[in-house]
């Protein structure tokens, strides 16, 4: 049902043309100068890395559970049940608590602009929906880069490791991270050195539960708290009264 | 009138002057042209000082209006309109701050239509959003009381009691959820301050900094405006002052020993100097100054102790808005100019409005119903507080 995407980092070549076909789908500039960017921005969603002739991708990793979803006040981004994590610039008001509050540091702000979006990869839901791969699967020359159902890629990256254990880290990023994601990564290196989050760090729990555990309460805080502040309010008035009503029923016997 | 520049006054006006041409960068060359955030650091001095600290320096007003109105503590009376009126204008520059700091700001009323309820965000918009409301309604009366208006403050009167229950409420929700904000960032945020206690401290904190900022604004517009303060008031909210940094200081312990960080704590580190430098001036400092009964039954003193608290907590909140994400990120944040500036020309807003709400509203009328008169000399060195009256 839910799709995802599988990047196999040791058939990566580093060509880039994920790069390219992913501006040229989201319609950013791409040229020499953008290529040679190695950080993700407002104008490029995703990025190829290269460290001792390994290559590493980074993309948004569509949370099963997205941080990003849960925090917005006016709910600009929502998790779909094909996949994607989208975005809607219409609702956004700039506060950039997606951004806080994100483990894998994916939403990018367009700083320049006087009318600014928060950009990220979404995953190509036009052609998600419309049963077509990403354009980053689509053009990858290697597979690397591997669009399908989510679970049928978390068995195909458990085979591959299984068959190839010299190949590969004995782990799928993504699988439990922050709770499973849509975006899955094999390798033979360790992603934490390509500037993703360590696992251990981020653990399994999602993100939108540490949150949660406190706003769940507040539906039985508000009834309670209000009660307890009027019976406060209620009694501490009544002993005046009493009060007064007692200095009036004095001066009226003493008379 | 005639215009007198005082030294205050053309400070006032230099702050205003470049917090408009800042103003003029941010909204005419973005966000970026105005502010040193980046996608690493998207939120800045603006997040922390303008509106973790802002809310919390408006925290008078419900500290004052809960213990005299829902504790019936009468002796504080005097104390509770300037109190709103603090939290009041607090809450409006805290509205101007966020004007700034979002990236879309014309579009901040989709708070009201498109509501995530599992948003903290949300959540402290709404109460925000409420509570600027019922301040306004407290506050009212004393309009109605410059304009001689009799009838609608017995209606006002009439609905106090929700009035109040309603704000206190609203201030608990939203005082803590600032807190609650930075509970998603456990791996981004520092073990000092990233705590699942967040939301208790900043309730506590915004009691303390309550308390606080009553005995600092008090004794500052007594001075400015050459008014006698009732001693048995102050005396009242240092003891009360004293117990919330006790509690405050009791539950940063209880966190530390229970995360086991009271070792790093004390090990020299970038994080633990900005950790001392909030402890000292948040606990040690105040905490030993109000011991001394000599300090909690001078004006002076108390006035000097209340300075430290609100500065201590000024600094934790930049620590876990700033300081706190530093090593995550892996460089520093140092906010450009225009930020300091805007937050500056925010600052003075506050002092001269305060100003000109004491000069024409009955804020500080006398029990007996008139107003004292100002000498003139007082009313020269009264600075920032008074210029806008001119």
């Amino acid at each position: 049902m839910s799709k995802a995407i599988l990047y196999d980092a040791t058939m990566c070549i580093g060509c880039k043309q994920c790069e390219g076909a992913c501006a040229q789908q989201n319609k950013l500039p791409y040229d020499d100068a953008v290529a040679a960017e190695s950080v993700q921005s407002a104008h490029k969603y995703t990025v190829v890395l290269a460290k001792n002739d390994k290559f590493m991708r980074r993309l948004c990793m569509h949370c099963e559970k997205p941080a990003c979803a849960s925090v917005c006040p006016v709910g600009a981004f929502h998790k779909t049940k094909e996949g994607p994590v989208l975005y809607d610039v219409w609702k956004c008001i700039g506060c950039r608590y997606c951004m806080v509050s994100c483990v894998f540091g994916q939403p990018k702000y367009e700083w320049q602009s006087l009318n600014p979006r928060v950009r990220k990869c979404i995953m190509c839901p036009d052609r998600v929906v419309a049963g077509k791969q990403t354009a980053c699967a689509e053009i990858c020359p290697t597979g690397a880069t591997k669009f399908g159902e989510r679970d049928d890629l978390i068995n195909e990256a458990k085979d591959r490791i299984r068959q190839n254990p010299s190949n590969y880290k004995p782990r799928i990023y993504g699988l439990n991270e922050v709770g499973g994601t849509s975006v899955f990564i094999i390798a033979a290196a360790d992603v934490e050195d390509y500037g993703y989050p360590a696992s251990a760090k981020i653990g399994d729990t999602p993100m939108p539960e540490y949150t949660g555990r406190v706003m769940e309460r507040i539906p039985d805080f508000i009834p309670l708290w209000t009660l307890v502040l009027g019976g406060i309010y209620w009694v501490s008035h009544r002993r005046d009264e009493v009060a007064a009503a007692e200095a009036q029923a004095k001066n009226g016997s003493g008379r | 009138m005639k215009f007198k520049l005082t030294l205050w006054k053309a400070i006032f006006i230099v702050i205003m002057v470049l917090g408009l041409y800042s103003s003029y960068v941010r909204y005419f060359h973005g966000l970026g042209a105005a502010t040193n955030m980046t996608d690493q650091f998207p939120w800045g001095l603006w997040i922390g000082f303008d509106c973790l600290c802002g809310v919390m320096l408006a925290a008078g007003g419900f500290c004052m209006v809960g213990a005299v109105y829902l504790f019936n503590v009468e002796r504080l009376h005097a104390v509770v309109r300037p109190a709103v009126l603090t939290a009041f204008l607090g809450y409006l520059l805290f509205i101007v701050g966020l004007l700034f700091d979002l990236g879309r700001p014309w579009f901040i009323w989709h708070q009201m239509i498109y509501m995530n309820p599992h948003s903290v965000m949300f959540e402290v918009g709404f109460c925000v959003m409420t509570y600027t409301t019922v301040l306004f309604f407290e506050f009212l009366p004393n309009v109605f009381e410059a304009l001689k208006w009799t009838t609608p403050i017995k209606w006002i009167k009439k609905i106090y009691p929700v009035l109040i229950v309603a704000g206190i409420l609203l201030s608990t929700l939203h005082q803590s959820s600032l807190g609650s904000l930075y509970l998603i960032m456990p791996s981004k945020l520092h073990p000092f301050w990233y705590s699942p206690a967040l939301p208790f401290f900043f309730f506590a904190s915004a009691v303390a900094v309550g308390l606080a900022m009553t005995i600092f604004e008090s004794t500052q517009s007594a001075k400015a405006f050459g008014r006698q303060l009732e001693l048995p008031v102050l005396v009242t909210l240092g003891g009360a002052l004293l117990i919330a940094l006790w509690v405050n200081v009791l539950l940063r312990f209880e966190d530390f020993f229970h995360r086991g960080l009271l070792r790093q704590v004390f090990t020299p580190s970038y994080e633990a100097y900005f950790l001392w430098l909030e402890l000292i001036l948040t606990f040690v400092i105040p905490i030993t100054m109000l011991s001394f009964k000599k300090v909690r039954l001078s004006p002076q003193w108390l006035y000097l102790a209340s300075i430290f608290t609100v500065l201590g907590f000024i600094t934790n909140r930049l620590n876990i808005a700033l300081i706190g994400f530093e090593t995550y990120v892996g460089h520093h944040y140092m906010p450009k100019w225009t930020e300091f500036s805007i937050t500056l020309m925010i600052i003075a807003m506050g002092f001269a409005l305060f100003g000109l709400a004491v000069r024409y509203l009955p804020i500080f009328e006398t029990e007996t119903g008139h107003k004292l008169e100002q000498p003139e000399h007082i009313r020269v060195r009264t600075g920032v507080l008074s210029h806008a009256g001119d």
